[in-house]
């Protein structure tokens, strides 16, 4: 199996939808309550035009999408990205849907595996330098 | 206005965050993380204790941070094992940068999660939060 995790393997594509029911639970979840996630108007208050995920949300869901691929195998150890574009979620009983592709930029002499994520909100990147660092059989 | 002298500060560590079953049922249902995960909880949910002990800083008028405009820039984790079900932890939170860059405010944030019983490392956060100015359109 971890012939899979050599440089250049992809993990299969991933995508998530997410409705504004899905902020609402992520908020109860974590802890974090910021209005510009469940308020338009204070979205707007702060310039943003209506109602984002959280950022968290996103990175949260690309994680399980490594997680869920890389299974046994190994277990994320690091993990960072900016949060370059913000997921608008339209109050729609379809919101939005975000895709996660990743593959295999590194494979280190400690056996650990540095995996480069795309995540996109339709066409567009809303994370940049999404890597993940996965520690094999723990 | 935000006090760049906090930069470098260090808060004292929180009381004991008792990591419970179902709160880590809960945080990996919202990121569609499977349910059979058992004890281990997902890679992110140690945000959730270092978001929690960074209400400190919120909370601390001198910092002239105005938390009700943030936007998140930046997140990393770096983790020596995963958080599991009934760990005992504290949050160490530095304040690793003040800035104001162009009318925003952007702070760094580090969490210092550490068992509370010996005090080894767990994990650390580091998170990068913008305030931004007002809109004056």
């Amino acid at each position: 199996m971890m012939a899979q995790l050599d440089v250049g393997a992809a993990m299969p594509t991933r995508t998530f939808r997410i409705t504004r029911a899905d902020l609402v639970r992520y908020a109860a979840a974590s802890g974090d309550h910021n209005p510009i996630h469940w308020s338009d108007r204070q979205a707007a208050e702060v310039g943003l035009p209506g109602v984002i995920a959280h950022g968290m949300l996103s990175m949260g869901l690309a994680s399980t999408a490594v997680s869920d691929w890389a299974g046994e195998r190994a277990a994320v150890i690091e993990y960072g990205t900016r949060f370059t574009r913000p997921v608008l979620v339209p109050d729609t009983a379809d919101g939005v849907e975000l895709t996660v592709d990743g593959v295999v930029g590194e494979v280190r002499e400690d056996g650990t595996v540095r995996v480069d994520l795309t995540v996109r909100c339709g066409t567009q990147k809303v994370l940049a330098r999404t890597r993940a660092v996965l520690a094999p059989g723990r | 206005m935000l006090n760049p002298a906090y930069t470098g500060r260090t808060y004292p560590p929180t009381a004991p965050y008792e990591v419970g079953r179902e709160k880590v049922r809960e945080f990996a249902g919202a990121v569609r993380a499977p349910a059979g995960g058992g004890d281990v909880a997902p890679p992110t949910f140690p945000i959730v204790l270092s978001m929690h002990a960074e209400k400190q800083v919120v909370d601390d008028p001198d910092f002239g941070f105005d938390f009700s405009r943030v936007v998140h820039r930046d997140q990393r984790f770096e983790a020596r094992r995963p958080i599991r079900v009934g760990d005992r932890l504290t949050v160490t939170v530095e304040v690793v940068a003040a800035d104001s860059v162009d009318g925003n405010d952007v702070v760094t944030l580090r969490g210092h999660i550490r068992e509370a019983d010996g005090g080894a490392l767990v994990c650390t956060t580091t998170s990068t939060l913008v305030s931004r100015k007002e809109n004056t359109q």
